[in-house]
């Protein structure tokens, strides 16, 4: 119940989030998308795409006839009529490559995104849009700012052989791109192609797992030696006192603060890495959960009952035999649920693996690659998405898929600490 | 076992032995011998350091900061608070069963075989044997043969009480402590409890503190009376119950105070 009422909320909570992400997951493809696929990634069935293909590019055939048979009126035109429509077409032209990729037999661009059109429907509209309409600002009235007014482009071309083009592409573009539902799962294991432009974000999921993995290889056998020595060999000193409220104060550090101390010791000092790493981002989530998991973990082992300890040790147990065999089980819901939450925490922060770990395009690496290199991650890349990349808007889906990702690794990891606490609380019966 | 032995051989000897909680003295200067085969009650009211008296025949007190014993206290005439003495060796010779049945979150079987794996038995077959028996002596056998497997936390109250007294026989110990091992049970457990410890009579030596002084009349052969620490008598249950020799003794268990 509890479980179905949290779930409740974080889906209205996260509703937004949910709709805009799915759209990496589930869009309207359209014929590009189909050919690059089959391309860069060998999908789909050969004969099926190439139709495809031969079909749109006769739907778009009337479109590059009426683009030459315009050149062609340039050409011959007088010098002032060339003046007045070079710019202007040459706009055009390039938005109509935008939309639809090169031309047929055209020369190919060097970057991936040159050498396909829109491979997503609605950036297809929305280039269509651009296309039809020409945006201005009209600064008419000085005392406000510009407003923006959208006119045909069309009208620049009245009376030219190019003024029919508009009218075609608004006609016919489903014609043009072919779209079609695609259910694109492979989002999540696909490489990106051409900074995200293309493709999916397996390094970015990769990424976070060999960092939160990492950060608990380091953190859980700390955290519970850490913890069963405060809770059972420690005793009550004032040395003890002074490393509770130091941890108490590290967990309030600012996670930024990690990211830096990360960097000046384990890169810079400790040398474990020439640069950022996996390896020196893990060690620092390490440092910043390692917190969490011992002051959970001690409240856990406290509340053990008495009772265990008392049996075990009547029985002939030394301590630390008890501890293994009867403290650490009994106390197991409560460390296991520090440990899920930590990694939930681990795979969400962006500001500790800044300065030691991530990067905004990499390759996924091999395990043994951690020690030494760098990845991208998650949290690291849809802020980078955001704000660092050259076409924003054109990978929104990307963002927030990325996004969603994140928020379904993290409650699912939350979801698994609920259900392996209750089946092992039910095991304790407490 | 011989008249002789029952009757003279003492197994615990303590002399002039006090138990202190800081500076609180608990169990003060008690000098008794408790008889080896025999079942020996402890009774007396809330607070009297029965408890604590007993818990120091196997030193558990030793978990209690602050807490420290004088005189001696001796085991086969041997002083066990000697630093010599090795706390695990000792355990394993005086088991014990807590007034709170406290199983452990496992196995039925891991529960009994707790004990004989931290003492170095490995093999199946004899930590089989070892759980069947010790079953078999705590009368739970027949109740959970078909369940070994199963959560010793799924059994009743009574039946976690008897598989505590199955996990302490499990290491064979001579002596046996019981502290209000029925308190927390109902009438029907607390009856099996006590038909239980009859039959281990003569096979093990068993202390058991208790309030209930039907039942010390019931199980023991030997009833020492503590109060505010002090032993004030220590004789045959009979007697006791019948003829007391101290004023005190006869209000208490007449129930005029405790």
């Amino acid at each position: 119940m509890a479980i179905l009422l949290m779930t409740v909320s974080l889906v209205v909570l996260l509703f937004p989030i949910f709709m805009k992400g799915v759209g990496a997951f589930v869009f309207r493809e359209t014929v590009e998308n189909r050919e690059l696929m089959l391309q860069r990634f060998g999908r789909g069935d050969r004969e099926e795409v190439m139709a495809d293909v031969r079909e749109t590019e006769a739907a778009r055939k009337p479109v590059y006839e009426l683009m030459e048979r315009f050149e062609d009126e340039m050409s011959r035109a007088d010098s002032e009529f060339r003046r007045k429509y070079r710019s202007e077409y040459r706009e055009v032209k390039e938005l109509i490559g935008e939309l639809m990729g090169p031309k047929p037999g055209g020369k190919e661009g060097a970057l991936i995104r040159k050498r396909y059109g829109k491979v997503r429907m609605d950036r297809a509209l929305a280039k269509l849009e651009q296309i039809l309409m020409i945006e201005t600002y009209d600064y008419s009235d000085t005392s406000r700012m510009g407003k923006k007014v959208l006119k045909p482009r069309r009208d620049i071309f009245r009376g030219t052989s190019l003024e029919p083009v508009f009218a075609i592409l608004r006609k016919d573009i489903n014609k043009m791109m072919k779209p079609g539902i695609k259910f694109y799962w492979r989002f999540l294991f696909d490489k990106s192609q051409d900074a995200h432009f293309f493709g999916g974000i397996w390094p970015e999921v990769l990424g976070t797992l060999y960092l939160s993995i990492g950060a608990m290889i380091f953190a859980i056998p700390f955290g519970i030696v850490a913890a069963i020595y405060l809770a059972e060999y420690a005793g009550e000193g004032r040395l003890t006192r002074l490393i509770r409220v130091s941890i108490s104060s590290l967990a309030g550090v600012p996670s930024i603060v990690f990211g830096l101390f990360g960097l000046a010791f384990f890169i810079n000092t400790m040398n474990f890495s020439n640069s950022k790493s996996v390896l020196a981002g893990s060690l620092t989530l390490a440092l910043l959960v390692l917190p969490i998991i011992i002051r959970a973990s001690e409240e856990a082992i406290k509340s053990v009952p008495r009772g265990y300890r008392e049996a075990a040790m009547s029985l002939g147990g030394r301590k630390w035999h008890t501890i293994i065999s009867v403290v650490l089980p009994a106390a197991l819901p409560g460390i296991l649920t520090s440990i899920i939450v930590s990694l939930g925490r681990a795979a969400g922060e962006t500001a500790p693996i800044i300065f030691t770990a991530a990067v905004s395009v990499g390759k996924p690496l091999a395990v043994w690659q951690t020690l030494s290199q760098p990845t991208p991650a998650l949290p690291w890349s849809v802020y980078n998405l955001a704000t660092e990349h050259e076409a924003v808007n054109e990978i929104r889906h990307v963002q927030y898929g990325m996004v969603l990702t994140l928020v379904v690794l993290v409650l699912l990891l939350n979801l698994t600490a609920i259900i392996i606490r209750k089946r092992v609380s039910k095991k304790l019966r407490r | 076992m011989n008249e002789e032995e029952s009757n003279g051989n003492k197994l615990i000897n303590t002399e002039d032995f006090s138990v202190f909680y800081g500076r609180n003295e608990a169990v003060c200067g008690v000098t008794m011998g408790i008889r080896a085969g025999m079942v020996t009650a402890i009774i007396g009211p809330s607070g009297c350091g029965k408890s604590t008296f007993l818990r120091s025949i196997n030193r558990m007190n030793d978990l209690i900061p602050g807490c420290r014993v004088e005189g001696k206290l001796m085991i086969d005439d041997q002083d066990i608070n000697i630093p010599k003495v090795d706390v695990v060796t000792l355990r394993k010779n005086v088991g014990m069963v807590f007034q709170k049945p406290n199983p452990f979150p496992k196995s039925v079987f891991d529960n009994v075989a707790y004990g004989p794996r931290i003492h170095g038995v490995k093999s199946r077959g004899k930590l089989s044997d070892i759980v069947r028996n010790s079953l078999q002596q705590a009368a739970l056998w027949d109740e959970v043969k078909d369940r070994l497997d199963h959560n010793a936390l799924d059994l009743s109250g009574g039946q976690q009480q008897r598989l505590c007294i199955a996990r302490a026989i499990a290491i064979k110990p001579s002596i046996l402590l019981m502290d209000e091992p029925a308190s927390a049970l109902d009438p029907t457990s607390t009856g099996k409890i006590e038909d239980l410890i009859d039959d281990l009579r003569g096979d093990y030596t068993i202390v058991i503190v208790t309030h209930n002084m039907q039942q010390a009349a019931r199980v023991s052969d030997y009833t020492a009376f503590l109060y505010e620490g002090e032993l004030i008598e220590y004789g045959e249950t009979g007697k006791m119950f019948t003829n007391p020799e101290k004023k005190t003794t006869e209000d208490y268990i007449t129930g005029r105070f405790g």
